[in-house]
């Protein structure tokens, strides 16, 4: 099969925030990347849609449902939410949407600090595959990939954000 | 039944996993700074509206203390439960073991009861080894075994807390002197500590203490005695205190502790000699009085409280570690 165009992950982070900003209110609505793709697109969508509240991270480690297979690795990270949860409108950020996992224990960790009054889903891109009822709000890219293969959002040392593909 | 060989370390399984915590003695340094760095964002669990993480939920762990331990107990009973662990504490001096029953029996009849982690005090060297041992050469090694102190040769969780508070504190382990002050006959605590830090690179280990109250030849875990404490303190970055196991002796060690605290005791003038922002430890429960005065452990260079809260996000991370491996 021959290898599919990869899309530009900075055209994707500037089409979602302009997927988003009809329906985002910059003194109200949150963001949270999940770590660690998801973070640095969150900082990108912050700043392009002029948000007041500072972005949050969330590490889903402590609520993965493969810790009895895989156990509990190193660097795992804090989740840091620097706003009050309760009643918030928050928008989980993602690089890559896959299997929807992620974004359940993602949302386990967030009612950890409270009960958001809503939560949308931003991801740069959607590679199909998914194993529980999980659908983004906004998406800016699609395309499905064979499970043997994994998408990842880097960053190089300038900042500039890119995917690459890998063979698992 | 199979013996399971890991040809190396039993703490520790074919991946170089930790698979029991029986002792620090031993640990390659990438595993102790491991469990140090996944310990860290447990201490934020302790801020969250719900302090509670599902990780070892529907497990089963047992704390099994074969001698009296409030605060150890109840420690790993917190850091089980944040887990989402159902927890059993069994003080078994006051059961059973009474009755004539040995301790390996004590553990199948636990382990027949679907245990899936053993938190295990023991007054007698080397018990949590032997349990994991036997649990190896009965097929039952998915078991895990936490040492919470045996004898006087571990309790390696306390370690690991001490050394996540002098990081918390220090930082960098290798530009450190430490000193540690007091009953390290009678210690496990002191064990511990000494084999921590020295894997960890610390350069200079001071250990302070009167002659009685020194096991001999101390000096071959790398540390360096002193029999006069302001000499001993001169200059350390860290101050760890020990508590004098009065329980624990047998014949005349110590003149009395009015006489200890003369010349073993943590006053504020002795610790002036010691680095301006040197920070001092005490495992607790403390003896106020005998080996460290009211002002110090009250002072603002005293971590003794800080050590207790990072000691339940230490458990934490030791026994979701050993959960999933």
């Amino acid at each position: 099969m021959p290898a599919p165009q990869l899309p530009d992950a900075e055209a994707l982070c500037a089409a979602l925030a302009e997927a988003m900003r009809a329906r985002v209110d910059p003194a109200v609505t949150a963001l949270v990347g999940i770590h660690t793709g998801g973070v640095w697109v969150a900082e990108r969508l912050h700043a392009a849609l002029g948000l007041k509240i500072p972005p949050g991270s969330i590490d889903v480690s402590f609520h993965r449902d493969d810790y009895h297979q895989r156990g509990l690795h190193a660097g795992n990270k804090s989740s840091q939410i620097p706003f009050d949860v309760e009643a918030a409108h928050i928008v989980i950020v993602d690089d890559v949407l896959y299997t929807g996992r992620t974004i359940r224990a993602a949302m386990n960790e967030l009612f950890d600090y409270g009960r958001p009054g809503r939560i949308d889903l931003a991801v740069l891109c959607d590679r199909g595959g998914r194993e529980l009822p999980v659908a983004p709000t906004w998406c800016a890219h699609s395309l499905s990939l064979p499970a043997s293969q994994m998408l990842a959002l880097e960053r190089a040392d300038d900042g500039r954000l890119s995917f690459r593909l890998m063979e698992k | 039944m199979s013996v399971t060989t890991t040809g190396g370390n039993p703490q520790l399984n074919r991946h170089g996993e930790l698979k029991h915590l029986l002792t620090i003695e031993g640990l390659p340094r990438e595993v102790l700074e491991r469990i140090l760095d996944t310990a860290a964002p447990f201490t934020e669990v302790a801020e969250r509206e719900v302090k509670k993480l599902p990780l070892l939920r529907g497990k089963s762990v047992f704390n099994l203390f074969f001698e009296n331990s409030t605060r150890t107990r109840t420690t790993f009973e917190i850091a089980a439960k944040r887990l989402s662990a159902d927890v059993i504490n069994l003080n078994i001096s006051t059961s059973s073991a009474n009755k004539g029953e040995t301790l390996l029996d004590t553990v199948d009849n636990l382990a027949a009861m679907q245990a899936d982690m053993f938190v295990v005090r023991h007054a007698s060297s080397g018990a949590p080894y032997l349990i994991a041992q036997h649990l190896a050469a009965t097929g039952r090694d998915h078991i895990h075994v936490v040492n919470a102190g045996d004898g006087r040769h571990a309790h390696p969780t306390q370690g690991l807390l001490d050394m996540y508070t002098v990081r918390h504190y220090k930082k960098d382990f290798t530009q450190l002197t430490v000193a540690i002050v007091g009953d390290v006959l009678h210690s496990r605590v002191a064990r511990s500590q000494i084999h921590a830090l020295n894997i960890l690179g610390v350069p200079e280990i001071r250990v302070i203490a009167p002659k009685t109250l020194l096991p001999t030849g101390v000096e071959r875990l790398g540390v360096r005695v002193f029999n006069d404490m302001r000499e001993g303190l001169r200059g350390v970055d860290v101050v760890m205190m020990l508590r004098l196991q009065n329980e624990r002796m047998q014949g005349a060690l110590l003149p009395s502790t009015q006489e200890f605290f003369k010349s073993w005791g943590l006053t504020p003038e002795k610790l002036a000699l010691a680095k301006p922002d040197a920070i001092v430890m005490h495992p607790g429960p403390m003896n106020r009085g005998v080996e460290i005065d009211s002002a110090v452990a009250d002072g603002n260079q005293a971590v003794i409280l800080p050590q207790v809260t990072f000691g339940i996000a230490v458990r934490m991370a030791v026994m979701a570690m050993l959960g999933g491996n």
